[in-house]
Formats: structure tokens, sequence, C-alpha cells
């Protein structure tokens, strides 16, 4: 889906979300309330103005006070990799995006991702993985790296690394393995509205971080939440 | 990866009462030994992960070597390498020994 | 083998995790969760015939400092880089929701990361995510953050995305803080974007130094364990809130410094428009020297982080 026709969906009624370079803004109304949406959109790459364009949308709505939930959708290329951007600071502009997010989120604001393309590296940790939520469409491609790329880094070939994606989730890129790792909550159903998906997620947010519950049912993190748990025990000891 | 098992009687217990001390980092050419003092007083086991194959033999007689100097009893000694030479192993060997004693 | 009689004269850059967490915190007073014979070693490596270790290159576990009780998490950046595996990650986000449980006085992050372990990528990335999240729950809680950088890994990636979220930052000369390391920046965009051999633009853009004067990170130590405990010590002191005014600041702080510098191709060039009488001299100047430029510099300090 592209992001006009999720917009379409999701607000029949019409909307008022624009994009500007890239970085979407804006809101719509869902059930009568607004709901708020940021993001990115065709496959940009995010780096310090655009972290701080967005940012900057979500503490407006945490100023506004009103506890309306906040969409994030997003299609986007990885952190933007330049020499000005790592110069200016990008670490802490991707990190002040994520803690806008966060406090929106601890100030009664539910948070949904919806990724809906590409996202990569810092992009995603800064935008859709900051959320309460994150939900999927059908094509959406999260990665981490893609398996050319690990295969130059890890020295090991293509082909082989290919085999070993199919049975090992843990490293190779793809909505599937996102899924199986519990980073991506739900997939979405394209053919169907998607208001109605979205006000589902919103009445049903989970209470608290649950996506190493989730690694371990789908088996793409086998091993993570049972470590955290035994951490957390023996820190309480 | 490939993994060796030693087992070896010693004469005496290893000195100290230390139950347990670990020494190196997995890196390139270094090795991580942890030593534990599980074992009855006269036994010592060395357990080898390692990503180098084709070794065996080396790795057999840095290991009796060190338990004859060091008569480790009652260690179980467990090292994931990551490619160290033979006498950087003796050195990590030697020093997780000395730790155990304090 | 240097024989070193004082811990916190040992180099910080030089020593293992388990060597900067034994001389950061109060002497024998750490206490280790899920250490070294509790073999809770990566499930995935052997699968890319590579050596696992048997912390998954993060201690963590509880301490004394200066008398008050900590949280501390050290990553090992010799291994695998100091990357977020599963178990690495696992580790560092279970500290962190304890963390909102038993109060600490602080939690501290010594750094020493490339970023996300690439065998395991879905899980660091992940783990990192959830990361910030339980950084952003023990801040509110009132628990600060502390980060310590200056290993020889640097702090990068996702690392770089966590520092960032952290209360407080220490930073010695060569604890580099950034997204894309510069071979991540010259695979992808060319070495005439950022030549990673040229080791002095590297420090100039992302080391510690930098990140001082521009107030990515609120002290600059020594390279010794005991300016990082002194530095850690007084930045438990000075943690910010979390909450929306201090965010708000940090929009402003950081929207003012892309306007400000935006146009700068150099590092050099920040520092003169920050007050910096003598820029080219910043990367020799010695630690006394460099305290006192950084005192002249208000961007430095701030509470909005």
């Amino acid at each position: 889906m592209t992001l006009a026709d999720i917009l379409a969906s999701l607000f029949p009624h019409g909307h008022s979300v624009t994009v500007a370079e890239g970085l979407v803004t804006g809101q719509g109304s869902l059930d009568g309330k607004p709901l708020h949406v940021v993001g990115i959109d065709g496959d940009t790459p995010l780096g310090v103005e655009g972290a701080l364009a967005l940012s900057a949308a979500v503490l407006d709505v945490v100023r506004a006070g009103d506890r309306s939930p906040i969409l994030v959708a997003i299609d986007s290329d990885s952190q933007r990799m330049s020499r000005r951007d790592e110069l200016l600071g990008l670490n802490e502009c991707l990190a002040h995006l994520a803690k806008s997010l966060l406090l929106a989120d601890r100030l009664g604001h539910p948070t949904i991702g919806l990724i809906y393309g590409h996202s990569a590296a810092g992009a995603f940790i800064a935008t859709a993985l900051a959320t309460r939520v994150l939900a999927a469409l059908p094509g959406a491609n999260p990665s981490v790296m893609d398996l050319p790329s690990v295969a130059r880094v890890t020295k090991l070939p293509l082909e082989k690394l290919q085999e070993m994606a199919k049975s090992t989730p843990v490293f190779a890129p793809g909505l599937d393995n996102m899924v199986a790792a519990g980073a991506v909550h739900v997939v979405l159903d394209a053919e169907k509205p998607l208001d109605g998906q979205i006000r589902a997620l919103i009445a049903e947010m989970p209470k608290s971080d649950v996506r190493d519950r989730l690694g371990q049912e789908r088996g793409g993190r086998p091993v993570a939440r049972d470590i955290a748990e035994r951490v957390a025990r023996q820190a309480r000891g | 990866m490939e993994t060796l098992h030693f087992r070896h009687s010693t004469k005496k217990p290893a000195a100290g009462s230390k139950p347990m001390a670990v020494i190196g980092v997995v890196a390139s050419g270094n090795l991580e030994i942890l030593l534990e003092r599980v074992l009855p007083p006269d036994a010592c086991e060395v357990a080898i992960e390692t990503p180098i194959g084709g070794f065996g033999d080396v790795w057999e007689a840095v290991v009796a070597d060190f338990v004859a100097r060091a008569q480790p009893g009652g260690l179980r000694i467990s090292i994931n390498d990551g490619g160290a030479r033979p006498d950087t192993v003796s050195l990590r060997l030697a020093q997780g020994a000395r730790l155990m004693e304090a | 083998m240097r024989i070193v009689t004082d811990p916190g004269s040992q180099s910080w850059y030089e020593a293992s995790a388990r060597q900067r967490v034994a001389g950061l915190v109060d002497e024998g007073s750490f206490a280790e969760f899920l250490g070294p014979a509790e073999r809770a070693m990566s499930p995935h490596l052997p699968l890319f015939d590579l050596p696992r270790a048997f912390d998954d290159g993060i201690v963590v576990g509880r301490a004394q400092l200066d008398g008050r009780p900590v949280l501390v998490a050290s990553q090992e950046g010799r291994f695998m880089g100091g990357a977020f595996g599963e178990i690495h990650g696992a580790k560092l986000v279970g500290l962190l929701r304890a963390a909102i449980e038993t109060k600490p006085a602080a939690v501290l992050i010594l750094f020493d990361t490339g970023g996300v372990r690439l065998q395991e990528a879905n899980a660091g990335e992940t783990a990192i995510a959830e990361t910030m999240r339980a950084i952003a729950d023990a801040r509110a809680a009132g628990i600060p953050v502390i980060g310590l950088i200056g290993g020889r890994a640097g702090c990068y990636g996702g690392g770089g995305l966590i520092a960032g979220t952290c209360s407080r930052l220490a930073v010695s000369e060569s604890g580099r803080i950034s997204v894309s390391g510069p071979e991540v920046i010259e695979t992808n965009k060319g070495a005439e974007e950022f030549d990673s051999r040229d080791r002095a633009l590297v420090w100039r853009t992302m080391g510690g130094k930098h990140r001082r004067l521009t107030g990515g990170a609120d002290a600059y130590c020594a390279d010794t364990v005991a300016a990082f405990r002194e530095a850690a010590i007084r930045l438990i002191g000075a943690a910010p809130a979390f909450d929306l005014a201090m965010l708000e600041a940090e929009q402003s702080r950081l929207e003012a410094r892309v306007k400000r510098f935006g146009d700068c191709r150099d590092a050099t060039e920040i520092w003169a428009r920050l007050g910096v009488n003598d820029p080219d001299a910043v990367p020799a100047m010695t630690d006394a020297a460099f305290a006192e430029t950084v005192a002249n510099v208000t961007e430095a300090s701030h509470d909005a982080r």
C-alpha cells in the first residue's frame, strides 16, 4: 500500500496529513477524535533535520495534553549516512525523537508504529521501534542489513547465508523475521479498512513491553525473555 | 566449531580456595578461560571450544604440560578459544591457576 | 605485561570490561548477575562457526559507588566488537527493568560497542529498542542512567542512540559516539564523503572532545578508570528529569546547533564558532587545557538530555 492508500483507508472522511521532503506530519479523525500522524515516506533517509522536525511534531501533540493517539507511519531508508550528520550529533537527534515518542506514550498518548515500506538501522529504532505497538502491512521490508552486506561483513558466501536465512530468523532481513523476533507485533490485512484495525490496536495496547515474550513464542528470539528475567530476578535478589 | 575434552588425574589439589575465576577475552588470537573448583581434588577436566579445527594434538600437549606443572586438582577448566597460539594458551592457563590461589 | 598496582590509574581504553567495573565501583563491592559460570552463551554464533563468550560480551551486576547502591553493565569491545546480540542485549534490558523495581542510586552503562551484532541482527536491533524504552521508564522513575564512553570499540550504531537516551554521559578523548561508523559511511558513500583511514578526521568528527564541546557529552575524563569513577559519581547528582520541559529544552538545543553549525564542513569550524581561540590546537590539548577550554563554552553544559 502507498501512503495515500493508507491515509484514504484510515481517514475515509479526509485528513490534513502532508508529506514534505519525505517527512510525514498531520492528522485525521478517528471516531471523532484526532489521530496524529508522523512518519517518513518514499524510502527517505533520516538525518538531523528530519529527526528534529518529527520530534517537534510529536512534542506539539504532547503539549496539547489531550492524550490523543500518534501513528508513526514508516517507509524509510536507514539513518542518513554522512559526515555532516555525525558532526552535528545524529545520535542525539535520533535518540531525541525516540525519547519524544516514549514520553508521549508515558503521558497517555497511545503510540502505534505502522511500517508499510522499508526501514533500517537507526531510522527504524528512532521511529517505529520507539512506539508501544508496531504493526506492519504486507510487503513491508524492515531490515538491519541486506544479505549481500551481511556476506561482506561476515565473510560468509551469500549462498550459505541465503540457506541459513531459511531456518534462522534471528539474522535474516525481512518482515517475517522481524515478526518472529517480536519487534513487529502484528501484520494488518490490507484488504480490510485500516481504521477499524488501528482502532482495535489502540483499544488493546499492551500494558508493558511484550516484544521479548512475542519473540520467544514465535521462535525468532528464543532466549532473550528468559535471560532478561533471570537477570532481573538476580537483581531483585 | 571443534569441541575437545581432556581429563587428567592430579597428584594434589589446586592451591587456594577461590571457587571460580575467569580470565582473558574471546578475540582474535586470544581466548577466555573459566576455572571452577567443582571436581574431586585428584581430577582436572579441560573442555575447549575452538573455531580452528585440526589442532587436537597441540591442545592435548599444551593441556598436559599445564596439568603437570600446575597440578590443578579439583578444577574444571572451560575454554572459549578465539584462535590463540599455544604460548598464549599456556600463559592464560597459568594466569588462571594463579587467580584461583587467591 | 605492565604491572598495575593502583587499579584506578589503569587505562580505561586498555582495560577489559571486567577490569573497568572492578576499578570503577567501591573495591570488592561488585556482584555479577548471570556470571560466566552460568554459561549463558549465544545459541546463534556456532551456526556461523564463531566462538562464544561465557558472558556474551557484557558484564552486569550490582555494586556500591561511593557507598551508594548502583546497577552496572559493562560491554567488552574486544568480543565481537561489543555488539548487541540476543543475550548481550537481553542482559542489559533485564538489568534496566530491575532498576525500576529496586531503585538503585543509578544505573551505569559502560559502553564499548560497534552496534548490532549482524549474526543476530534482528534480536540485537529489537533489544536496543527495548533498552531505550527501559531507560525512559527508569529515568521517569527518577533513576539516573549514566553512560561512560572511552573503550576501543567506541559507541556506534544503536549504541549511539542508547547513549543519547541516557541522563548523562562521560567521555574520554578516545570515546567516539556516532550512529554510522567511519567505515559504514565510506562503504556506502565513498571515501570523498568520509575517509575512514584518516584517524584525525574520525576523532574530530565523533571523538570525545568534539562531543564534549558541543554538549553531546556532559563530562570529559582522562583515560583512567579513576577519572571515570569520579565523573560517574559527579554526574549521578546532576541528572536531568525525563519530562516535557526537558525534551522541549533538548529540542531547542539541537535545533539551535543545526542552525548555527549546519554549514560547517569540519569540527574545527564549529569549535571556532563556539569561541575556541585556537581550534586547530584542540586535538593535541592536554586534559587540563581542554577542561579550561570547555569551561568557556556555554553550549557544553545544559540540562537538556
